[in-house]
């Protein structure tokens, strides 16, 4: 059985979790970029020059696209034909999260407690960890670092069958609406259709690791993001709020199979600091 | 563009209108949510507050942590309708202007109303950009707080847009 050294997981977090807070994914500056021919007042044209400037002191200085650089999620694909030695996984992968979030000057963003305490943790662990067993020998990690201005406008829905295509829209708009500027347009928006309560909640934050220059390989689904995307789009909220035609870059849908009395669905809110990124360890 | 001296002065307050872009010099303070807490816990057991808010402008900022070489890491705006509920009594207590971003409650509009206040918006996820406008940072309470902890800080030519004028106005709410 191929062995694979834990420390190997914690450095590639480590790794990811600099670059990512510092350095656009490139399929979303583009698409920035893009967005910003397309507006035409002051305002909206304003915000989008402000955003491109920033990205690119933010890879000169190395210093953070955004303050809030989030809370790790950590996806962890394991091949089954994989043995994890040199220690607990789970230590690892928060020992990575904390070396890369005191290593690259990060912000500390997590606290011990929701309610009483609120007792910042120092080192922006505990991650959230989701792991997979996976074909294969090798191990794929993704880190997201998830900033809450968006986050916090997210939401669940459980539709009912009768609610159809035309429920999951106005439930998504919906909720674009009720984010509107305080979350950080133009955003990125993660959509899970489908599956139980919790499972909808979990893809709809997986559906934003896919590339935003990638759509549902499902005609149905792919029909569904353009469609969601151009009626986000028509609502005017603009970059920042200010008005606008780019109020979000990309809508990504994930279903999967339910009960045959439900019709779950999931959105979860992203600003244009959609920061993931990965690595295979072989 | 309009250039705006902190702390505010009544008859600059006036004349500003939502929507306007304007570049702000001085000094502001930063606080977010916990300190606001802790603020309008202070004012209410009638304890002294570690900073004078007469004139006062808070930016909600919570950055990230400063290299050796820099006065302050990232620090962009953070949702300011989270300290909506603590901004009636600051105001009554001399608050002038707030800095962040998104939109304000129904009370939050009053107090402006109420106390000729001014609310501007800068640029969410600029952090990078905005930290170059910020000259000096230096901590003056709730240390423990970490990024959340307030500090003075002084801004040169840092870009906003007024959000909320004294008429209420939204910047949210033009029409072009
Ligand atoms: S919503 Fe995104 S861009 Fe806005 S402050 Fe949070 S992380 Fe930054």
């Amino acid at each position: 059985m191929k062995k694979i050294e834990v420390e190997r997981i914690s450095q590639s977090i480590e790794r990811i979790c600099g670059q990512i807070a510092c350095v656009y994914d490139p399929d979303i500056l583009a698409s920035i970029c893009k967005g910003r021919e397309n507006e035409s007042s002051p305002r909206s044209i304003a915000a989008m020059d402000t955003l491109v400037q920033n990205a690119q002191i933010a890879v000169e200085e190395r210093i953070p696209i955004c303050q809030d650089t989030g809370l790790a999620i950590v996806y962890l694909k394991i091949g089954q034909d994989v043995a994890l030695t040199g220690g607990s996984l789970y230590e690892a992968v928060n020992r990575g999260v904390r070396n890369g979030y005191l290593g690259h000057f990060l912000r500390a963003s997590s606290v011990d407690d929701p309610i009483y305490e609120r007792k910042n943790t120092k080192d922006n662990t505990p991650a959230i960890i989701y792991t997979d067993i996976v074909d294969g020998d090798c191990v794929e990690v993704s880190v997201m670092a998830k900033g809450f201005g968006s986050e916090n406008k997210s939401a669940l829905k459980m539709l009912t069958p009768a609610d159809g295509e035309q429920g999951v829209i106005d439930f998504v708009c919906d909720t674009v609406a009720k984010a509107g500027p305080n979350a950080c347009p133009p955003f990125v928006i993660g959509v899970g259709v489908g599956g139980t309560f919790d499972s909808c909640a979990v893809m709809s934050k997986k559906a934003l690791l896919r590339p935003i220059s990638v759509s549902n390989p499902d005609e149905r689904y792919a029909d569904l993001e353009n469609r969601l995307l151009e009626k986000i789009n028509a609502m005017k909220i603009g970059p920042m709020g200010f008005g606008g035609n780019t109020t979000a870059l990309k809508v990504q849908v994930e279903y999967a199979p339910t009960h045959i009395a439900g019709l779950p669905v999931a959105v979860n809110m992203c600003c244009h600091v959609c920061r993931h990124g990965s690595e295979v360890i072989e | 563009m309009k250039h705006i001296t902190l702390p505010l002065q009544k008859e600059e307050i006036e004349t500003l209108q939502a929507g306007e872009p304007v570049l702000l010099s001085g000094m502001m303070y930063t606080a977010r949510d916990a300190a606001h807490k802790k603020l309008v816990e202070m004012i209410e057991k009638g304890e002294r507050l570690p900073f004078d808010l007469h004139g006062a402008s808070i930016y909600y900022v919570g950055p990230t942590p400063a290299r050796e070489n820099q006065v302050i890491g990232s620090a962009g705006p953070t949702t300011s309708s989270r300290m909506d509920p603590y901004v009636p009594l600051l105001a009554e207590n001399g608050l002038k202007g707030m800095i962040g971003k998104g939109r304000r409650s129904k009370e939050v509009i009053d107090a402006i109303r109420k106390h000729q206040m001014v609310y501007f918006v800068c640029t969410g996820g600029a952090g990078a950009l905005l930290s170059h406008c910020i000259t000096s940072r230096e901590v003056i309470a709730f240390p423990e707080l970490l990024a959340e902890a307030v500090a003075r800080i002084e801004v040169k030519d840092f870009p906003c847009f007024v959000g909320l004028d004294i008429h209420g106005n939204d910047i949210y709410d033009l029409e072009d």
